[in-house]
Formats: C-alpha cells, sequence, structure tokens
C-alpha cells in the first residue's frame, strides 16, 4: 500500500532524512517512534506530500508522490491524516468541518455529505455535538472528530502524526480507542506516537527512528522483546518509565 | 478677541443661490461618503489579492507583492494623489488622456482620489491580510491540503475566513483611516467635507461654525463607523475560539 | 506621447533642499513634542485621577477622529489668533509656526496610543516588583516601567516617524513651502509638473524606503 524506498530530505545544510525504506502493507498498523527530531514526523508528511524530499520515491497504491506530475490533491483526497493539533476549522461547525472537503474535493452532494458526516460521527461518539464548533469542544473531542473528517474520505490508508501528544492524560484513552478500533477493522496506519500500549495492543511492526535514520524496523514482538540497537534500548527504557 | 457667532449662516442662501450654505456641507458629506466606500471597496478587494500573494510559495509572485506594498507604503497619499491627478493623464496615449481631461472636472476628481486613495489604503489591508493569514497555525494548511483542497481551496474555505475574522479590529480602523484621509481629495478640489469648509470660510466669513460643523460630521462618520464594526464583528464572531492563536 | 523633459530639476535643487529642511524641520518637531506630550497623555490616560485621564482620553480620540488636513487648517485659524492676543498684530508668516503646532498636537495624540500599549505591555509584576522594593509610583514609572516600554515600542515609535514625515506634505493645504510644496510650486512656474511630481515621489520613497529597512534591522536587533 506504501512503499517508502530511499527516500533523504534536507532542509538547506541540515539532512533531516537519510536513506529510510520501509513498506506498510494492505491493512498492517505499522507504529513510528523515536525521540523527537528524529524526522518521524517529516518522514510521515512526506507520504502524502505535504513535505517534499529530494531523493527516493514513494508510492502510495501505484502513485508516485515525489513525480511532479502527479496530482497530490486527489491523492491526498483518499490518504486520511490526522494532526497532533487536531486542525479542525474554527469557522466552521463540526458537521461542516465533516462534510467541505466531502463536497468540495469528491463533488459529494449536501445530504450525502451530511449522512456520512453524521454517521462517523456517530461512530466517535460525538454525533450532538455536530452543531458546534470546535474551540467548544475538548481535546480529546476535537481529535476524535478530527479522525471521523479523515474517515468521511473513504481512505485507503491513514497517517496519524503524534495525535496524542498535545491532549491531557485524561484524554488520550478515548482517541486511542477510536484507533484500536479502526485498527482491528483492518484500515491500513502508518501512526507517529510515543504510544507503547498502543502499540503493543495493535500495531504488526515497529519502526525506530533517530536522527534521520530508521534504525530499527521489526515486527512487534520482536521490537519489544529483543530491540537490537541500543539506541532503541534507551529509548525504550525512558518511555518505560513514565 | 472678538468673535460674533452666528449659527443662523448655515440656513442662509449660499453664494450659487439654489442653495443653503448647510446644504452645501450635505453635498460634502455625500462625496465624502461615496469616496471613502468605493476606495474602500478597491482596497478590500486589492488588498487581499496582494495580501494573499505575499503569502503563496512562489518567490516571483511573493517578490511582485512586496514591491506593491513597500511601493505604495512610502510615498505620501498626497504625492500620490498629484501623480495620479497630474502626471498619468499625461503618460496616457494622447487621445485617451485628451479625453480624460475634457471629460467632467468633477468627475475625473473622483476617478482619480477613489482610485489613489484604494490603491493607497489597498497596501495597508495587503498588511493585515498577509499578518492574519501568518497568525494562523501552520497546521490548518497543511490540514487543508492533506484531505486534498488545492491551495487556492485551502485559502478561500480553510484560510481567509479565520484570517479575516482575526483582523477585523485593524480592517475597522483602516476603514476608519479611509475617511479620514479622503479629505486629501480637497487638494485637487473635489467638494468633500474639508473642501466645503473652507468653502464656508471663503464665503461666509464664518470660520468657526464652518469647521466645528465638519469636525462633528467626521466625528460623527466615525462613530457610525465603529458602531457598525462592532456589529459585524459579532456577528461574525466564532464560538468558543479566543486570540489569534 | 509626452516628452519628459528633467532639465528644470538640478537648477532648483537649493530651492528643493530648502523644501526638504522645513519638512524635517516639521517631522522632528513633532516627533520630539509629540513623545513627549504623548507619554503624559499616555501616563494621565493610565493614572489614577479618573477626571484628568477622561481629559486625556477625550483629547486622543478628538484628535484621532478627525482627519489630518481638517486639524491642520484649524490651527491654521486658531494659532494667529493666539499670537496675536500675544504679540499684537505683527507676527509675520505664520504658516510654519502653526503647521509646526498642529502636528505635534496631532502625533501626540498617535504617539501616545503606541507608547499606553508599550506601558501596559510590561508585566504587572514588574510593578508589584518595583513597589516591593520600597520605591514610589513615580519611581516605579521611570526606572522600571517606561525603560522597558519604550524598548518595546522603538520599532513602532520609529515606524510612526516614518507616517509622519510624509504626511507633513498635507501642510499644502496652508501653501506652506515644505519639501513637496517647493517641488509643486517649480513644476508649476516651469510648466514641468509631470517630472517634479515623479521627482518629489522618488524622494519621498528613498527616504521612507531606506528608513523603513533602517528599523527592520533595529527590530531584527532588539528581538536577539
Amino acid at each position: 500500500m506504501i512503499e517508502i524506498k530511499s527516500v533523504s530530505k534536507w532542509y538547506g545544510e541540515f539532512q533531516v532524512l537519510t536513506d529510510c525504506t520501509t513498506t506498510v502493507q494492505k491493512s498492517e498498523v505499522v507504529v513510528v517512534c523515536g525521540p523527537s527530531g528524529s524526522g518521524k514526523s517529516t518522514l510521515i508528511k512526506c507520504v502524502n506530500g505535504l513535505e517534499p524530499f529530494q531523493s527516493g520515491e514513494i508510492i502510495v497504491k501505484g502513485t508516485s508522490v515525489g513525480d511532479p506530475k502527479t496530482n497530490l490533491s486527489k491523492l491526498r483526497s483518499h490518504v486520511g491524516m490526522v494532526f497532533q493539533n487536531f486542525e479542525l476549522f474554527p469557522h466552521m461547525t463540526i458537521i461542516d468541518n465533516l462534510t467541505i472537503a466531502q463536497e468540495k474535493v469528491l463533488g459529494r452532494n449536501k445530504e450525502e455529505a451530511r449522512d456520512k458526516g453524521m454517521k462517523f460521527l456517530d461512530r466517535v461518539g460525538l454525533k450532538i455535538q455536530a452543531p458546534k464548533h470546535p474551540g467548544q469542544l475538548s481535546g480529546g473531542q476535537q481529535q476524535r472528530v478530527a479522525i471521523a473528517r479523515a474517515l468521511c474520505m473513504d481512505p485507503i490508508c491513514m497517517l496519524f502524526d503524534e495525535p496524542t501528544s498535545a491532549l491531557d492524560p485524561e484524554m488520550i484513552n478515548e482517541v486511542l480507542d477510536v484507533m484500536v478500533e479502526l485498527a482491528k477493522e483492518g484500515m491500513t496506519m502508518m501512526c507517529v506516537t510515543h504510544e507503547m500500549g498502543f502499540a503493543r495492543k495493535v500495531a504488526n511492526r515497529v519502526i525506530f527512528m533517530d536522527h534521520g535514520l530508521i534504525v530499527e524496523d521489526a515486527t512487534k514482538d520482536d521490537f519489544f522483546g529483543t530491540p537490537r540497537s541500543d539506541r532503541a534500548q534507551q529509548f525504550l527504557a525512558k518511555i518505560l518509565q513514565h | 478677541m472678538s468673535y460674533n457667532w452666528n449659527w443662523g449662516v448655515f440656513l442662509q442662501p449660499s453664494a450659487s443661490g439654489d442653495d443653503t450654505y448647510l446644504g452645501w456641507l450635505f453635498t460634502g458629506l455625500k462625496w465624502t461618503i461615496s469616496l471613502s466606500l468605493s476606495a474602500w471597496v478597491i482596497a478590500l478587494i486589492v488588498g487581499s489579492i496582494i495580501g494573499v500573494l505575499r503569502t503563496v510559495p512562489n518567490r516571483w509572485l511573493s517578490g511582485f507583492a512586496t514591491g506593491y506594498v513597500e511601493l505604495f507604503r512610502n510615498i505620501p497619499l498626497l504625492v500620490q494623489l498629484f501623480i495620479w491627478y497630474f502626471v498619468l493623464p499625461e503618460l496616457l496615449p494622447a487621445d485617451l488622456g485628451n479625453a480624460f481631461k475634457q471629460s467632467n472636472p468633477l468627475w475625473q476628481q473622483f476617478f482619480c482620489a477613489m482610485l489613489c486613495l484604494g490603491l493607497f489604503t489597498s497596501a495597508r489591508v495587503a498588511e493585515q491580510v498577509r499578518s492574519g493569514i501568518e497568525s494562523l497555525p501552520k497546521g490548518q494548511k497543511n490540514a487543508g491540503l492533506a484531505m486534498g483542497f488545492t491551495l487556492p481551496q485551502v485559502y478561500r474555505h480553510v484560510l481567509m475566513p479565520m484570517a479575516y475574522r482575526i483582523i477585523m479590529p485593524p480592517l475597522t480602523s483602516e476603514f476608519l483611516n479611509i475617511f479620514k484621509n479622503s479629505a486629501v481629495a480637497t487638494t485637487i478640489g473635489l467638494i468633500e467635507l474639508s473642501r466645503q469648509a473652507q468653502q464656508l470660510v471663503d464665503y461666509t466669513a464664518q470660520p468657526y461654525e464652518a469647521f466645528i460643523a465638519v469636525t462633528v460630521m467626521y466625528l460623527l462618520i466615525n462613530v457610525t463607523v465603529m458602531f457598525l464594526m462592532r456589529r459585524l464583528e459579532e456577528k461574525v464572531r466564532v464560538p468558543g475560539f479566543v486570540g489569534g492563536k | 506621447m509626452y516628452e519628459m523633459d528633467w532639465s528644470s530639476i538640478p537648477g532648483a535643487i537649493p530651492l528643493l533642499f530648502k523644501g526638504l529642511l522645513i519638512t524635517f524641520e516639521v517631522t522632528i518637531t513633532a516627533i520630539v513634542v509629540g513623545i513627549v506630550w504623548g507619554t503624559v497623555l499616555a501616563i494621565t490616560r493610565i493614572g489614577p485621577n479618573k477626571i484628568l485621564a477622561k481629559l486625556a482620553a477625550g483629547y486622543v480620540n478628538l484628535f484621532r477622529s478627525v482627519p489630518l488636513v481638517m486639524v491642520i487648517l484649524w490651527f491654521y485659524l486658531i494659532v494667529p489668533q493666539g499670537l496675536k492676543a500675544i504679540f499684537g498684530d505683527d507676527i509675520g508668516d505664520i504658516r510654519l509656526t502653526s503647521a509646526l503646532v498642529a502636528f505635534a498636537l496631532f502625533e501626540a495624540a498617535y504617539y501616545s496610543e503606541i507608547i499606553r500599549a508599550g506601558i501596559q505591555s510590561v508585566s504587572r509584576g514588574q510593578v508589584s516588583a518595583g513597589l516591593a522594593l520600597g520605591m514610589t509610583q513615580w519611581q516605579t514609572m521611570r526606572l522600571i516601567l517606561l525603560p522597558q516600554a519604550f524598548r518595546n515600542m522603538t520599532p513602532l515609535l520609529l515606524t510612526q516617524a516614518i507616517i509622519l514625515f510624509q504626511d507633513t506634505s498635507l501642510v499644502y493645504v496652508i501653501g506652506l513651502s515644505d519639501f513637496f510644496g517647493t517641488a509643486y510650486k517649480v513644476g508649476d512656474r516651469d510648466g514641468r509638473l509631470v517630472e517634479l511630481l515623479l521627482f518629489a515621489g522618488a524622494i519621498y520613497f528613498v527616504i521612507s524606503f531606506s528608513a523603513s529597512l533602517l528599523v527592520k534591522r533595529l527590530q531584527a536587533r532588539f528581538v536577539k
């Protein structure tokens, strides 16, 4: 589904990604972790072309992301993305947040978009919030809306960029629950997150990054059982102390 | 120092005979308002376009927009007005320039003042629009793009609606400024409020009454605009949203 | 097509320079008096005396609601009366004097708003800290608040000065020969208005633009 081949990226002189290679199969859940500044968020943003990269290739279901001829908008419209800071559109009601792209990008009509929006709002347990504005919801609720917003586009895969790190601790689980459910339904997911509990529960593979390199790319059991690199061991030790 | 107050002067028939001096003032008010409103339309449209261009990821477009803003911001309004009024008709192709010079003088004055004031203010509006867009979290643009919006759609549906709300207060003060700046049109003879004040001084020799009346009219414009803009601000306020970040 | 002829400019340089001096005289007077009087207004406005605060607010709002053109005309009307009352009828050309007064008092209103925002941008804890050290209100204001406030608002004060520099061209309405007034008169005299207006515009642009670049550099230094 997602093939990342030898991707490198520089900000001027500074190399943020070095020769990153990995794949995400259909219905696979891959967790990307690593210390801050390790390039994990940059890598996931390369997948839907939000960040350009200078060398290598990324192919999402047969479409090359780096190819200048690729219609990025079209590609992105069926790759869902969830952001650290939710990024709901504050001037629109919740339901409008869910329908705007369905109407303007996918060309669905109003009723169809609305029905779909309400369906997914119901799934994340926020149907009654439909007429409110994002600013009136808690962080956890906003992030659930953001997931529903992405699902409305019938995505072929979902990208999560630290979806819980801007949340107060008591709200993390309500978001993780939605993500776990999604994973169990067979959604293809690539998640940048530090939530190792989530990784243990649903991940197929774990990728550990440091200084722009993919240091470790292992099945869940291998990663938690016998991480091969020192850096991954240190990282895990630090995370588990919390 | 004795001054003979005579507020009755406003009801006297004016020098032109067909009107009172109060009528002159209202004519001035009418021109001040139409000049300011039409210039404001230009300023909003052009200013929004230039402001957006300053933020787009294209060096040529943003460079052009920056040059535009710097040009209009660093030349005094009065000089700009005189350039529009005295220089431009000369630089136009001869027949077009002559046609302009032979048209109704009032129309010439109004057209030049409107264009001048509109473009002058557009540079300032552009700066507000740019800062409004830049004050939005960067993730908003990414979120829009990630949903498959094209860049113009992201601006139209995601960035601009919030940016306009955020810059409402500075836009209000630019809107107030345009009424005040419209007084500069007196220098090319447009019969707006300030011109009428000066005319009244010349014709009636009651300068204080004339100036006080005109000053009060400007104050009333100010109060009205502030009231209306506050109503508008309340109307478009986003529930639960605080501040610009 | 119009034929440009710039030949009347070189001969007029001394005159234009004299005009430029007047422009700077008005600008600098208005900056100095404006900032001093503006500071007084700002402090009064946030001060403890409610009546004085109201008066200061009224002053600022009045000046900020009226077009500068009207303010210049107003003072051209009032200042001669005042001078005549003091010095008798023999007062000579009062255009420069009334322009100086008008700009100084007008700019003070704008400066006071910048200064007030600057003072309010300093955190309240600073005042408490000053008072806790045993300083008086006035000492806290002078030694703690104002130095920080002026540091914060220097870029804005300078930007306002650039706007003011451009606005001084409006003394045209009372016929004072500042830089722009002189350029206009020379152009009118020689029938070369087009060239003189473009020339004047270019000079204003060069001065204002370089000044604004300087302010930007300064601002970058302050932020560090």
